[in-house]
């Protein structure tokens, strides 16, 4: 008996050590699979099927999707989601065009920087608030316009159905043009200036530079960048909410406003999922294209 | 003759980006007149509070504040603690199956989160926590980017300082607890100010989670006062300043590790 007791406090530790590291895993596991890998899986199942909450599941096959197919706004607010997309290639030229400057010139002037981040720490409804103000038709923007005698009358910004979705899209560029600018900076950071010193020895104009030696170096940064700017294009949702509440006349209605109204307003959370599965293909999709056009560069480029 | 244009090009972008913040604070400051009045006011004269105190007597804007700051302090502490213990056996245990959960947390970035939405929205329900405050903070407690940033910072901790540990007789937990902690302090610090922004402006899940005003944050709160004072730009302006000042604040004193939270992100 006594032995049996030895054995038992030698095998506790033993136990305890091979224990000790899942057990500083469990809080975080627990909660990412119940809150990410759960609700996902089943999300994506779940477009199987006619939900409304109340009475349980029922199994629908793909009638969700063939639904959709014929479904007018499903078809407005895809088009609208990818229309988003054009954002990408702007907000990015900027803030490479801005981190090349700021890279150049102003490394010293922090105020410089803090100047451009302002919108990206501030809440979106403040912003969605102040732009809305901004493009009133008495609002600043127009008076600006105006005045530089680039108007010949003040332009209905966010009710007019062909300006709206564009007026929301120079917002999320204003937004977001300085969380992109630090990711570029930190890339040209990370090359080392012999490249610009020996392309400039071997008598490359600053065009030329820019072309060959610089945007190949921060591919990888640009593949990151782009990536992370179009998954976020595609599920735009806040600055329309809180802008144009998806209007007028559904002209800045999107995808994630579509599966916000079709989940939590009318209930229909089999449908919803299904437009969520859809949205997630397309990003998908596009997400892997990018890649494959990007893969290449950086400093194993050389 | 470039570096002109690219100082002007600086400039310029600073000013659209900063300007309407000028803008907003005086006209938060202004006592009367027309709100769209040209050229703009930047200087209101004279400047007044009385905007701030009429919000503050007509809407729960304290209310709404402390439910920020609460859900704000609840969302930071569960995650830097989730991100603090998951990250160590992560970077300095061997253990089976270590390499495929840290793909798999990894990896969970690439999920359609979205998706996620409609299914915790449902467990929310069936939790009956709808309409409570561990709704909101609950699904962000554990953060991947959390869990890496702690991960790479406890990776390069010299092995002598932990050998030396060990022949003190430290126990594994307090090895991590009295040792470990205070050396990954720094990365503890950069991941407590990302997710303070990340929780304060948070808006869309606080919005489908919570139904009584009473309990809304800011974000939440400040939406629904736009739309009750549609008339009243000033107040309104009060209460976009009072949510984005500690923002601001926040930032401007701690910027250094704002962008660190980014570059490291980006390196991921």
């Amino acid at each position: 008996m006594e032995r049996q007791a030895v054995a038992r406090s030698r095998r506790a530790p033993a136990i305890r050590r091979i224990l000790t590291p899942y057990l500083f895993l469990l809080p975080a596991l627990g909660l990412l699979a119940a809150f990410t890998f759960y609700p996902v899986a089943l999300g994506t199942v779940l477009s199987l099927f006619e939900y409304n909450v109340i009475a349980p599941p029922r199994f629908a096959g793909l009638a969700n999707f063939r639904a959709l197919w014929s479904d007018r706004y499903f078809w407005i607010a895809l088009e609208n989601s990818v229309t988003y997309l054009a954002v990408v290639p702007v907000l990015q030229g900027c803030a490479i065009l801005l981190a090349l400057w700021v890279h150049r010139s102003a490394r010293g002037l922090g105020w410089l920087r803090a100047a451009y981040y302002l919108p990206v720490v501030t809440s979106i409804v403040v912003v969605g608030m102040l732009w809305r103000w901004l493009y009133d038709d008495a609002g600043l923007v127009n008076y600006l316009l105006l005045q530089l005698r680039l108007l010949h009358g003040p332009v209905h910004w966010l009710s007019d159905p062909g300006i709206a979705l564009y007026a929301v899209m120079f917002v999320t560029l204003w937004k977001g043009l300085g969380y992109y600018m630090v990711i570029y900076l930190a890339g040209l950071e990370a090359i080392p200036p012999t490249f610009a010193e020996a392309a400039a020895i071997d008598g490359a104009g600053p065009a030329q530079q820019l072309w060959r030696v610089t945007l190949p170096l921060l591919r990888p940064s640009i593949l990151l960048a782009t990536t992370l700017s179009a998954i976020s294009a595609l599920r735009v949702f806040e600055e329309v909410y809180v802008m144009t509440g998806g209007g007028p006349i559904y002209a800045t209605y999107t995808m994630f406003y579509y599966m916000f109204d079709q989940a939590f307003g009318a209930l229909h959370l089999g449908y919803a999922a299904a437009i969520g599965v859809v949205l997630a293909a397309v990003t998908i999709g596009l997400s892997v294209a990018n890649f494959k056009l990007l893969r290449e560069g950086g400093l194993a480029y050389y | 003759m470039s570096a002109a244009v690219e100082y002007a090009g600086l400039a310029l972008v600073a000013a659209v980006t900063a300007f309407p913040f000028v803008w907003l604070l005086a006209t938060s400051l202004r006592g009367s007149g027309a709100v769209f009045s040209f050229p703009p006011v930047i200087v209101p004269r004279p400047p007044t509070l009385a905007n701030y105190a009429g919000v503050w007597e007509t809407m729960p804007i304290g209310r709404f504040f402390l439910n920020t700051v609460y859900l704000t302090g609840m969302g930071i502490t569960l995650t830097v603690a989730t991100s603090a213990l998951a990250g160590y056996p992560l970077a300095r245990m061997r253990f089976p199956g270590r390499d495929a959960i840290f793909y798999a947390i990894v990896g969970s970035l690439m999920l359609p989160q979205h998706v996620g939405l409609i299914l915790n929205f449902v467990t929310m329900m069936r939790l009956h926590l709808i309409d409570t405050f561990a709704a909101v903070y609950l699904p962000s407690a554990a953060s991947v980017f959390g869990i890496f940033l702690l991960r790479q910072a406890y990776l390069v901790i010299p092995l002598e300082i932990e050998d030396a540990a060990r022949i003190d007789g430290a126990g594994e937990l307090r090895l991590w607890g009295q040792i470990m902690l205070p050396l990954v302090a720094p990365a503890l610090a950069t991941l407590a100010i990302v997710e303070f922004s990340a929780y304060w402006n948070s808006f869309l899940w606080p919005l489908i989670v919570l139904k009584s005003p009473e309990k809304y944050p800011l974000a939440v709160g400040l939406l629904n006062l736009s739309g009750l004072f549609a008339h009243n730009t000033r107040y309104v302006a009060a209460g976009a300043v009072m949510m984005t000042l500690p923002m601001i604040v926040v930032f401007l004193a701690l910027q250094r590790y704002f962008l660190r939270g980014i570059t490291i992100g980006a390196v991921k």
